[in-house]
């Protein structure tokens, strides 16, 4: 497999893998909306992250700004596949926004919060992903 | 053809993400419940005991249904009780348990209440346990913290201890469970101003004030 076909591959899987955590952040976004994090009912350590005032950056949820961030990647790996170079590099220093941001929010819940929630670790998962194929992306020759 | 294609993908995720999102609010968004005409309460003389703080005449009640365990339960029982005082003698609130399997200590803590009830102190009980849900939450044994809670309101410990045990307390709170489960009630805190359920985002001081304005409105006031 050629260099620039590895690239490709790799943009493609970025641009897959961003779709997973797209869909997370808009499950999330949508419970935010509705008012579903305001009320008990379902994981009790959900709750304690997501209707925290960490959830919200001037009363915009959190996920919506993931949302946003994980269409931006999808958009940006996709023009990368297509050779459109400026992607590539807005690409890393997203990722690398990302990434800073999910030890954040992961700090918070661990020595915050002390509470997990399964759809934020997911979230980061995908990022942590998401900045490791950033990284094994070979430089461009050119 | 090539050169438009990653505009094209782009744009077809963009739409299939608003699309997907939309008809994800559409299906999560809250049906909103109206208590009916039979399962109206009627305030203190009822057959079942009910819970109420505030003037039981009032023009407007606030019914809520609520797990002492709940954290935005805990947030709430402070407004709302400010809310009680700030419209007295125009609101009452009727609080009815539904203690969420997800909570360790959420039935016990309803079994506390109803007991401090049966002498005479339940929203002394209610108040407590909201104020140190934080403290027994998380304690290995709540138990012992809700006995002590039980001496610091000056009940008689062993009359309580009994009570926590006996059938008439739970199936207090076996009516009011079965009352959600009639209503559709599932999260917690549920609330209704005159048996209008309210949205999850109007759960807030000004939320409430603001339904509580209009129920008075509609319902002449006693000032």
């Amino acid at each position: 497999m050629t260099v620039s076909r590895f690239r490709v591959m790799l943009y493609a899987i970025a641009a897959i893998v961003s779709l997973a955590g797209l869909a997370d952040a808009i499950y999330l976004t949508v419970q935010a909306l509705t008012g579903e994090t305001l009320t008990c009912g379902g994981s009790p350590d959900c709750f304690r992250v997501l209707g925290s005032s960490y959830a919200r950056i001037a009363g915009i949820p959190v996920a919506a700004f993931g949302s946003f961030a994980y269409f931006c990647v999808f958009s940006l790996a996709t023009f990368a596949a297509f050779a459109y170079r400026r992607a590539a590099a807005l690409l890393a220093v997203l990722v690398a926004g990302m990434f800073l941001f999910t030890l954040w929010l992961l700090y918070v819940q661990a020595f915050v919060l002390h509470a997990y929630c399964r759809y934020c670790l997911f979230s980061a998962a995908i990022t942590f992903l998401l900045a490791g194929l950033v990284i094994a992306i070979p430089p461009s020759r050119a | 053809m090539k050169r438009y294609l990653p505009f094209i993908i782009v744009g077809v995720v963009a739409l299939a993400t608003l699309g997907s999102g939309a008809l994800l609010y559409q299906a999560k968004r809250p049906h909103l419940v109206t208590i009916p005409a039979d399962k109206v309460v009627a305030g203190k003389g009822t057959t079942e005991s009910i819970h109420i703080r505030g003037n039981p005449n009032a023009p407007v009640t606030l019914e809520e249904f609520g797990d002492f365990q709940c954290p935005p339960c805990g947030n709430a029982a402070v407004y709302i009780d400010q809310l009680v005082k700030e419209y007295h003698p125009n609101l009452k609130l009727v609080f009815r348990n539904l203690p969420l399997p997800v909570h360790k200590y959420a039935r016990e803590a309803a079994l506390a209440a109803e007991a401090a009830g049966l002498q005479g102190r339940y929203w002394e009980m209610h108040d407590v346990l909201y104020r140190e849900q934080a403290v027994w939450s998380k304690a290995d044994n709540a138990r012992e913290l809700f006995d002590s809670y039980a001496g610091m309101l000056g009940l008689n410990l062993n009359q309580f201890k009994k009570d926590t045990a006996s059938d008439k307390v739970r199936q207090r709170i076996e009516s009011d469970v079965e009352r959600a489960n009639s209503l559709g009630v599932s999260s917690t805190p549920t609330v209704f101003i005159n048996n209008q359920e309210l949205a999850p985002n109007e759960k807030t001081p000004a939320g409430l004030r603001a339904k509580i304005d209009a129920a008075l409105k509609q319902k002449p006031s006693k000032a």
